[in-house]
C-alpha cells in the first residue's frame, strides 16, 4: 500500500497492544529462557548451566520420539482435514436457505471447549458405552483405545478431524463464494468440465486461503494438548504422548525447570520455523 | 457424479453431529442406565443431571467465572486492537512490519510453552485465581488475531472517509468513534465472535491461572472426570451446557461468518 | 453459425412469477430475429434486460416462457456448450495460471481437438489480436485491455461458434484504449463474418459497432434499426431521447383533420395525415438537428446556449415547452423573442409514445 503516510506519531495508537502482548509475551519468554540456562536445586538457589540443558534435551530419546509422534500426528491431521475441507466447501450450497443452516452446524465444533471435545469423545470410544466403540466392534474389529495404540492414534485424529475440518471449509468455502460469477459463466462457455474448472479457476483463486488454512490448522495441531490429554492423558504407555504433552509433564507434573524451559524453546523455534517453511514454499510461485 | 456430490455436505454435518448427540444422549439417562450397557436413546429420560449442574454452586459458578473472563477478555483485546489496527491500515511508521509479524507470532506460541511462566507472572503480581489473570493472560493470542481481523476490514475502508471527515472538521477522537466504529461494526463484530471463540475454548492457561475462586467450568469438568471417575451423565450435561454460548455467539454472528472468514483471517 | 430466433420469450428471476402480473417479468414478450453473420448492438438503460436476453441467448439462463431456435433446433434448454456461444464478459476473465497461449486454446482443448490443430489457430488468432508477442507471458500480468482482448480471442478461437456476445465489454478499459479496441471489434466482424451481438448502454458504442441497433426499455423492444433508422425515424419518444445528444425534443400537440398543431400553430409534418384516432396522448418529436431560427414559425425564448465544439446548443421555451436546436459555431444566436421552422421531413407525431 503505497498510499499509507508515513507517521511515527501512530505508535502511540499501537502502544497499548504493545504493553499488553510485552508483557503477556515478553516477561514470561525471558523467564523461560532464564530457566533454560540455569540449574537449581529448589529453595530458589540458582547456578549457571550454560547450553547444558538444550544439550541434554535434543540428545535425548524422549524428545526425539515426542517430537517424532508430534510430526507424525500433524502430517496425518492435514493430508485428512485439507482435502476433506475443501471437498465439503465445493458441495456446499451457495445460495438458499440451507447456506445458514450449514454453516452454523459446521461452527458449532469450533467453539465447544477443548477439554469439553476431548470428554465428548471419550464417551464416544469408551468401551460397552460409547457409540463409536459399539460399532466398530460391530465392525468384527478388535477396539480399545486404552490399550491399543492404533486405536488410540485413530480416535485421536479422528476426533481432531472433527473439531478441526470446518476451520478449512468455512476458509474455502469464503474464498468459493468471492469468486465472481463470471468466472464460472465464462468457463461454461469455453466448454471447461468440472475438473478443469476447480484446477483452473477455484484452486489458483483458493491458494491464498488454502495457504492460510494449512498454516493455522500445522500450528494448532503441533500445538494440540487439551483434548489429547483429556482423551488418552498420552497413552497408551507413551503412545500418544506429543511434545506438548510431554513439555506439560516436566514443567508442571515434575517441575524440572530447566529441561523444560530448553524444551519449550526448541518447542517454540521449531514451530516458527515450520511455519515459515510451509509460508514460504505456498508462496514461492507466486510471482514466477 | 453430480447427484452424489450434493450428498457430502449432509454426511458431513451428520458426522459432526453424531457425537453431539452422543453427549446429549447420555446427559439424559440415568447412572444405571449408563452402565447398565449400551443405548441409543435414554430409556429413562431424566434432567437430574442438569438439576444437580444449575443447583450446585460449586457447578454453576465456573459457568460464571468462564463467562467472566471471556467477557472481559474480549472487550480488553478489541477495545485496544481498534487504535492498533487503525494505525497499521492508515500508516507507515518505525518498525511497524517487524511489530505486525512479531505481534502473529506469538498466535505461535504453544500455551504449554507459557504455562509455567504465566503462573509465576500473575502470581507474582497477585492476580492469580482471579478472572483478571486469565482474561489477561488470553489477550496473548487475541490481540494480534483482533488487530490481524480489523486491520483487514479498515483496510476495505477508502481513507477518502478519514479525509473527509478531517476537512470537515472533526477531531481524530470523534471522528474514530462517531464514523469509523460504525462503518467497520461488521468487522467489530467477527473480531469480538473470533476473540470469544479462542477464549471461551482455552483450557490450559484457564486451569493454570486459578484453583478455587475462578475455576472455570472446563476445568471443573476435568476433575469430576479423574476424581469421581464415572459421573459420565453429570460431565455429559456440564458439556452440553459448555455447547449453548458458542451457539447463541454463533447464531448472532451467522451473517458475518463468512464474510469473516472471507478475509482469510482467522 | 447459425440464424438465431426468438419467440415469445418472458423470462423472470421469481421462482413462481405470476403470469398475469407483467410487474413480475423482467422481459415481456419478445420475439426478434438475428441473421447469420450481422453485428447487433443491444442498447438500453440499465436495468432494461439487455443483459438479461444476452445471458438467455448464451444459455447460462433458462427462459420462463418461449423458445430460443438456432437455425430451426430449439436450443431454450441447451448448456451453453451445446449451443456453441462464446460470451465476452463486463470483467475480463481470463485463466490466471495460464500462460496466453494456453488461455486461447483451452476452448478448443475442452472440446478435445488435436493440438496440431490449435496450434496454428491460436497463433492465427493472436496474430489478428496483436497478442503474439506476449503468447508466452503468464495472462495475469496483463493490462485490462489486454485482457479482455484474451476473452475475446476465446471467442475467436472456435471456427464453429453460433455467435460471440459481449456483455458490456469496455467498461473497464481506459478511454483512449476503448476507441481502439472498438474499431477491432469493427474490423475483426468484418473479417470473420461472425455473428455478433453487444450489448451496452452507451450510445456512441452502439451506434458505431452495429449494423442492427435492438434498443430495449423496461423488458420491451422498442425499436430494431440501423443506426440512421434510429436517428431520423424513431419508432418511439423513449429512442428519441435515449439516441442523440441531446435527446429529441418533444412537445404536446393536437391533431384535427390529418394537421398537427402546437400551441395555436400548425405544425406541417410527415405523418400526421396518419392519425385516425381521438383523445390519445399526442406529442411531436423533432430532433434539435431539424430545427432551426426562421422568420415566421414558432414564436419562442432563447433561453440558454451551451457550446459543443463545432455547434452550439440553443435551448429555448415556447409555449410552456422547452426547444432545443443546433447551431453551427459560425452563426449568430439571437436573442430575446424569435421564431422557430421544423423540418417537415423529420417531424413526426407519436401518440401514446409510439409513432402513429
Amino acid at each position: 500500500m503505497s498510499s499509507k503516510t508515513q507517521n511515527n506519531k501512530a505508535w502511540w495508537l499501537v502502544a497499548p497492544v504493545f504493553i499488553m502482548v510485552a508483557f503477556n509475551a515478553l516477561v514470561p519468554l525471558m523467564t523461560v529462557v532464564n530457566y533454560s540456562v540455569q540449574e537449581t536445586f529448589g529453595d530458589n538457589v540458582f547456578t549457571w548451566a550454560g547450553v547444558h540443558w538444550f544439550q541434554d534435551v535434543l540428545h535425548s530419546e524422549r524428545f526425539h520420539s515426542a517430537l517424532l509422534r508430534q510430526l507424525l500426528f500433524s502430517g496425518i491431521v492435514l493430508a485428512i482435514e485439507i482435502p476433506l475441507g475443501l471437498g465439503v466447501a465445493l458441495t456446499m450450497p451457495r445460495k438458499g436457505p440451507w447456506v445458514s443452516v450449514c454453516l452454523v452446524l459446521m461452527s458449532l465444533p469450533l467453539l465447544i471447549p477443548w477439554n469439553v471435545v476431548g470428554s465428548m469423545w471419550n464417551i464416544m470410544a469408551l468401551p460397552d458405552i460409547g457409540l463409536l466403540a459399539k460399532v466398530i466392534n460391530g465392525l468384527g474389529i478388535d477396539y480399545n483405545y486404552t490399550r491399543q495404540p492404533v486405536a488410540a492414534w485413530f480416535t485421536i485424529v479422528l476426533m481432531d478431524v472433527w473439531h478441526w475440518t470446518s476451520l478449512v471449509a468455512l476458509l474455502c468455502y469464503a474464498g468459493l463464494v468471492s469468486i465472481p460469477d463470471a468466472y464460472y459463466q465464462a468457463a461454461k462457455v469455453d466448454g471447461a468440465k468440472t475438473w478443469a474448472v476447480f484446477r483452473f479457476i477455484q484452486l489458483p483463486k483458493l491458494k491464498h486461503v488454502l495457504t492460510i488454512a494449512v498454516l493455522l490448522r500445522f500450528m494448532d495441531s503441533f500445538m494440540i494438548y487439551t483434548e489429547v490429554s483429556v482423551l488418552t492423558g498420552g497413552g497408551p504407555g507413551s503412545a500418544t504422548t506429543f511434545l506438548s504433552i510431554d513439555l506439560v509433564k516436566i514443567a508442571l507434573g515434575q517441575f524440572d525447570l530447566g529441561p523444560a524451559a530448553a524444551m519449550s524453546l526448541i518447542y517454540f523455534m521449531i514451530i516458527l520455523f515450520l511455519s515459515w517453511l510451509f509460508y514460504t514454499l505456498m508462496m514461492k510461485n507466486e510471482d514466477a | 457424479m453430480k447427484n452424489l456430490s450434493r450428498y457430502v455436505p449432509v454426511l458431513y454435518v451428520t458426522f459432526l453431529m453424531i457425537p453431539i448427540y452422543w453427549l446429549l444422549n447420555m446427559s439424559f439417562k440415568t447412572t444405571n442406565e449408563i452402565l447398565g450397557g449400551f443405548t441409543l436413546y435414554p430409556h429413562n429420560f431424566t434432567l437430574a443431571s442438569y438439576q444437580t449442574i444449575l443447583t450446585d454452586p460449586s457447578w454453576y459458578s465456573g459457568y460464571i467465572n468462564s463467562i467472566e473472563y471471556v467477557v472481559i477478555n474480549t472487550v480488553i483485546s478489541v477495545a485496544v486492537a481498534l487504535p492498533a489496527a487503525y494505525a497499521f491500515s492508515r500508516y507507515r511508521f518505525l518498525g511497524d512490519k517487524h511489530l505486525f509479524f512479531w505481534l502473529l507470532s506469538n498466535r505461535m506460541a504453544p500455551p504449554a510453552v507459557f504455562a509455567l511462566p504465566v503462573f509465576q507472572l500473575y502470581s507474582q503480581i497477585g492476580l492469580f485465581d482471579t478472572p483478571w489473570a486469565v482474561a489477561l493472560s488470553h489477550t496473548l493470542f487475541n490481540i494480534p488475531l483482533a488487530v490481524w481481523i480489523l486491520e483487514g476490514f479498515m483496510s476495505g475502508v477508502p481513507k477518502e472517509l478519514d479525509e473527509t471527515a478531517y476537512v470537515d472538521g472533526y477531531s481524530f477522537p470523534r471522528f474514530f468513534f462517531r464514523i469509523f466504529i460504525p462503518t467497520i461494526a461488521a468487522g467489530i463484530g467477527v473480531a469480538c465472535f473470533f476473540c470469544f471463540m479462542f477464549s471461551w475454548v482455552e483450557l490450559l492457561l484457564a486451569k493454570t491461572l486459578t484453583s478455587v475462586a475462578a475455576k472455570p467450568i472446563a476445568a471443573i469438568m476435568t476433575k469430576t472426570a479423574s476424581a469421581s471417575g464415572y459421573q459420565l451423565g453429570l460431565l455429559a450435561a456440564a458439556g452440553a451446557l459448555t455447547l449453548i454460548p458458542g451457539a447463541v455467539v454463533i447464531y448472532f454472528v451467522r451473517n458475518y461468518i463468512a464474510k469473516g472468514f472471507a478475509l482469510g483471517r482467522v | 453459425m447459425a440464424k438465431i430466433s426468438i419467440e415469445n420469450l418472458r423470462h423472470s428471476y421469481l421462482p413462481f412469477p405470476n403470469p398475469d402480473r407483467d410487474e413480475d417479468y423482467v422481459l415481456k414478450k419478445l420475439s426478434i430475429d438475428w441473421a447469420d453473420g450481422g453485428a447487433y448492438a443491444l442498447l438500453g438503460p440499465s436495468g432494461c434486460g439487455k443483459t438479461t436476453l444476452l445471458n438467455l441467448i448464451s444459455g447460462l439462463l433458462v427462459p420462463t416462457e418461449g423458445k430460443i431456435l438456432f437455425d430451426a433446433r430449439d436450443v431454450s434448454r441447451a448448456s451453453p456448450e451445446q449451443r456453441n456461444i462464446a460470451q465476452v464478459f463486463q470483467f475480463p476473465v481470463i485463466y490466471d495460471t495460464m500462460t496466453v497461449y494456453d488461455n486461447l486454446a483451452f476452448p478448443l482443448r475442452n472440446r478435445g481437438v488435436a493440438e496440431s490443430v490449435i496450434d496454428p489457430r491460436v497463433k492465427e488468432i493472436a496474430g489478428m489480436l496483436d497478442l503474439t508477442s506476449t503468447l508466452q507471458k503468464r495472462a495475469s500480468g496483463l493490462t485490462a485491455d489486454g485482457k479482455q482482448k484474451i476473452s475475446l480471442g476465446r471467442g475467436l478461437v472456435r471456427s464453429d461458434v453460433a455467435a460471440i456476445m459481449f456483455d458490456e465489454p469496455l467498461t473497464v478499459i481506459d478511454p483512449h484504449l476503448k476507441w481502439q479496441l472498438r474499431s477491432k471489434l469493427k474490423e475483426l466482424h468484418q473479417r470473420t463474418r461472425r455473428t455478433m451481438i453487444y450489448v451496452t448502454h452507451d450510445q456512441t458504442e452502439a451506434l458505431t459497432f452495429a449494423d442492427q441497433v435492438v434498443v430495449m426499455n423496461n423488458g420491451e423492444i422498442v425499436q430494431i434499426g440501423t443506426p440512421i433508422e434510429l436517428f431520423e425515424k424513431p419508432k418511439h419518444t423513449f429512442v428519441g431521447h435515449f439516441i442523440g445528444s441531446p435527446g429529441m425534443n418533444v412537445l404536446p400537440c393536437e391533431v384535427k383533420g390529418g394537421k398537427a398543431s402546437f400551441a395555436g400553430q400548425t405544425i406541417a409534418s410527415e405523418n400526421a395525415a396518419n392519425f385516425k384516432g381521438q383523445s390519445q396522448k399526442l406529442e411531436i418529436g423533432v430532433r434539435p438537428e431539424f430545427v432551426s431560427f426562421a422568420k415566421t414559425g414558432i414564436p419562442a425564448d432563447v433561453v440558454k446556449v451551451a457550446d459543443a465544439g463545432r455547434f452550439r446548443i440553443v435551448e429555448t421555451r415556447a409555449a410552456g415547452s422547452s426547444i432545443k436546436l443546433l447551431l453551427p459555431e459560425d452563426q449568430v444566436v439571437p436573442t430575446g423573442k424569435v421564431n422557430l421552422a421544423f423540418d417537415k421531413a423529420h417531424t413526426q407525431i407519436y401518440a401514446d409514445g409510439w409513432i402513429i
